[in-house]
């Protein structure tokens, strides 16, 4: 778990800010994630997490700071420059197109072509094999996007990120729809795409997802960095109390009493 | 997944060898569907969840038809089905347009004063000012392309609704039309001319006619069956041989009997034919290339678009383009069957029948769904009408109203088989 890389990380912001209006929703955010390494990144409703995902994924420009990708300065301008630099990004929405097919869906925006037209058979056989080497059930990939679960449709939005050779993985709340085999599916995805050497970075609600295969826990509050975590040498209770930025609240003191009462029955 | 045997198979009869079906059907939740029966039954159900296709319009066309023929024979004579094949095309080429702009989930209003004012443009430069025939058809196309890509710049720069600037752009062209026609009122296009001769003297000879409705159903099949051998040899499943037969068929005797009515009379206009050959090109433009399949998905969720890294903007601004395009070269069309341009070219019904022929044809309103060959249905249904009610002497305030229901019946099944399909999971 705590195999540190030595080599510069992938993906790397300084002083990163962004404002709406009179909203600061970002304050000189520092994030880095290296390759091979699972970032989990979390903070309370309004944190600014998702902002962070769209700065990152090209959705919004930041107004100050330097974003460094693979070792240079580099200006996302939007999600075609993210993708082509190698950043994928699954979004909680997903942004599946309902009336699309499986397969139109995992190939958008870079389909595959024979002879100048589009190569479905091609791109079938690769949703195939894609979707099995997620162990996705997904019964057809020729039906519309509109007929799938809501398991089935995070399924074909993570397979689509992959499609890219990514260097960095974004997964916003990839398990917060998923049944018990799927989470623990994609919590095994997330540590093949470390093994190949990926950077991914998740962001989660869930504590539990989060100490199973994350490295390191960034913490966001109120648009500003709040700690810094390894998962080896930290506990709930610590990501817990940077999340809600005080060690002395109502969760922390509910835990700290039930613990008080376990140690003296 | 890798242990088949563990299934417990719900349908009846044995469980086929999971190893042994393709990629794509080995699923045990897939229905079967296999063989003619199989195909029906999938059909059938397609149909009770919503997903009409071409259904309506192909029933629908098959009563007017009957309600004509029966009040008056001579509708479905030779003479009179070759007048429709004429008469049709000039606004179908328009739908064309208006359902790439639907497929987008937007709408262009001014393609019947696009169709006017590139009437006027041809007449003027050619009539008035000797210009080639040949370059004065540039100039009208590329009048409509400047005019599509500036909606689609101020569709893409400032947002506003494609309804709003396209009834802007109605109002305006129509001026311009005007304009460029200045006291004149009318211009006549010589009749020697070749674009007149092209619009109503020139037809297929029988021999190349025929030729062409054998080959057509030789090339469907012939692109069906190497898709097939790819398929298979990338272990996924094919069309079955007796499905595509039917369907090969099926379209070779329609093709072959439309052919055999048609040239008792004067038989297949290249004008006509030039408006096949146009629908299927846009067809596959759809379905095959990524630029469909952009328009699609823009139409189906601009954001996922957008997010998948396609150039939204650029899609835009070329389907703008190419609606107003398709109208100007319909309202080139229709300036040569008339053998005039006016000050009411392009006016009137112009408008509604060809944005009405491309719902009608099943293109849904809403975007993403729908396809080119629905230009040719709709435009088929609406001509029929006009055609029929104007065999019968029927005052054209009637016309217009019958015209409408048929639009208001067309939207309706549209947002019914919508709303069917949402609940069936249908998209």
């Amino acid at each position: 778990m705590t195999t540190t890389t030595t080599a510069a990380p992938v993906l790397s912001m300084t002083g990163v800010s962004k404002r709406f209006g009179a909203v600061q929703a970002l304050k000189d955010i520092e994030f880095s994630v290296d390759a091979g390494e699972v970032v989990a990144l979390v903070g309370d409703n309004g944190a600014g997490k998702s902002t962070l995902v769209k700065t990152i994924a090209g959705v919004y420009t930041p107004d100050e700071g330097q974003v460094n990708f693979a070792g240079s300065p580099v200006s996302i301008g939007s999600p075609a420059e993210a993708q082509e630099l190698g950043i994928a990004t699954v979004f909680q929405d997903l942004a599946l197109c309902d009336n699309l097919d499986v397969v139109g869906n995992l190939f958008l925006g870079s389909e595959l072509l024979h002879k100048g037209a589009l190569d479905e058979v091609t791109m079938e056989k690769e949703s195939w094999r894609l979707l099995r080497e997620l162990s996705a059930k997904i019964p057809s990939v020729r039906i519309a996007v509109a007929s799938l679960s809501g398991g089935q449709r995070q399924t074909v939005a993570i397979a689509r990120s992959l499609l890219g050779k990514p260097k960095v993985v974004m997964l916003d709340e990839p398990t917060a729809a998923l049944g018990v085999a799927q989470t623990a599916e994609v919590l095994n995805l997330v540590e093949r795409l470390r093994e190949n050497g990926l950077g991914v970075i998740l962001i989660s609600h869930n504590m539990s997802d989060v100490m199973a295969v994350a490295d390191r826990v960034v913490v966001l509050r109120l648009g500003r960095n709040n700690g810094v975590f390894r998962v080896a040498e930290t506990t709930n209770q610590e990501i817990i109390a940077a999340i809600t930025g005080a060690t002395t609240n109502a969760v922390s003191a509910r835990a700290a009493r039930k613990a008080h009462q376990e140690d003296q029955p | 997944m890798s242990t088949p045997e563990t299934q417990t198979s719900t349908n009846n009869g044995p469980t086929p060898d999971q190893s042994s079906l393709p990629a794509d059907l080995q699923d045990e939740r897939l229905i079967a569907s296999q063989g003619l029966t199989g195909w029906a039954s999938a059909f059938w159900s397609r149909l009770r969840s919503g997903d009409l296709g071409s259904l309506p319009v192909v029933v629908g066309l098959v009563l007017i038809w009957g309600v004509f023929y029966a009040l008056n024979p001579a509708f479905l004579s030779s003479r009179n089905l070759v007048n429709l094949s004429l008469q049709m095309v000039a606004v179908g080429t328009i739908a064309i347009g208006v359902v790439l702009v639907l497929l987008l989930g937007e709408i262009d209003l001014s393609v019947g004063s696009m169709s006017g004012l590139s009437a006027a443009v041809l007449a003027v430069m050619f009539v008035n000012n000797g210009v080639p025939v040949a370059l004065a058809i540039l100039a009208a196309l590329g009048v409509a392309a400047l005019v599509g890509l500036l909606y689609g710049t101020l569709f893409n720069r400032f947002g506003v609704p494609s309804f709003v600037i396209t009834l802007a752009g109605l109002l305006a062209l129509l001026g311009l039309q005007l304009r460029v026609l200045g006291n004149q009122g009318t211009i006549n296009l010589p009749f020697e001319s070749t674009l007149v001769r092209f619009a109503s003297q020139q037809f297929l000879p029988p021999w190349l006619a025929y030729s062409l409705a054998l080959l057509a159903p030789a090339l469907y099949a012939l692109s069906t069956l190497r898709r097939n051998a790819r398929r298979s040899a990338a272990g996924l499943s094919t069309t079955p041989i007796s499905r595509l037969a039917l369907r090969a068929g099926g379209l070779a005797a329609i093709l072959v009997i439309a052919v055999a009515v048609l040239t008792r009379d004067r038989g297949v206009s290249v004008m006509f034919l030039t408006f096949l050959v146009l629908v299927v090109i846009m067809d596959l433009a759809i379905r095959r290339t990524t630029w469909g399949r952009s328009v699609l998905a823009i139409g189906g969720n601009v954001e996922a678009a957008r997010r998948a890294g396609i150039n939204v903007k650029r899609v835009y601004l070329s389907v703008f383009t190419l609606c107003s395009t398709f109208a100007a070269l319909g309202g080139i069309f229709a300036a040569s069957r008339l053998a005039s341009a006016n000050q009411s070219s392009g006016g009137a019904d112009t408008n509604l029948n060809a944005i009405a022929a491309a719902v009608i044809g099943g293109t849904s309103l809403f975007g993403g769904r729908g396809s080119a060959y629905s230009a040719l249905l709709g435009i088929l249904v609406i001509q029929s009408i006009s055609n029929g009610l104007d065999l019968l002497a029927v005052e054209s305030n009637v016309k217009f109203m019958v015209t409408g229901a048929v639009l208001l019946l067309a939207v309706i099944i549209d947002s019914l088989s919508r709303r069917s399909r949402a609940a069936h999971g249908r998209a």
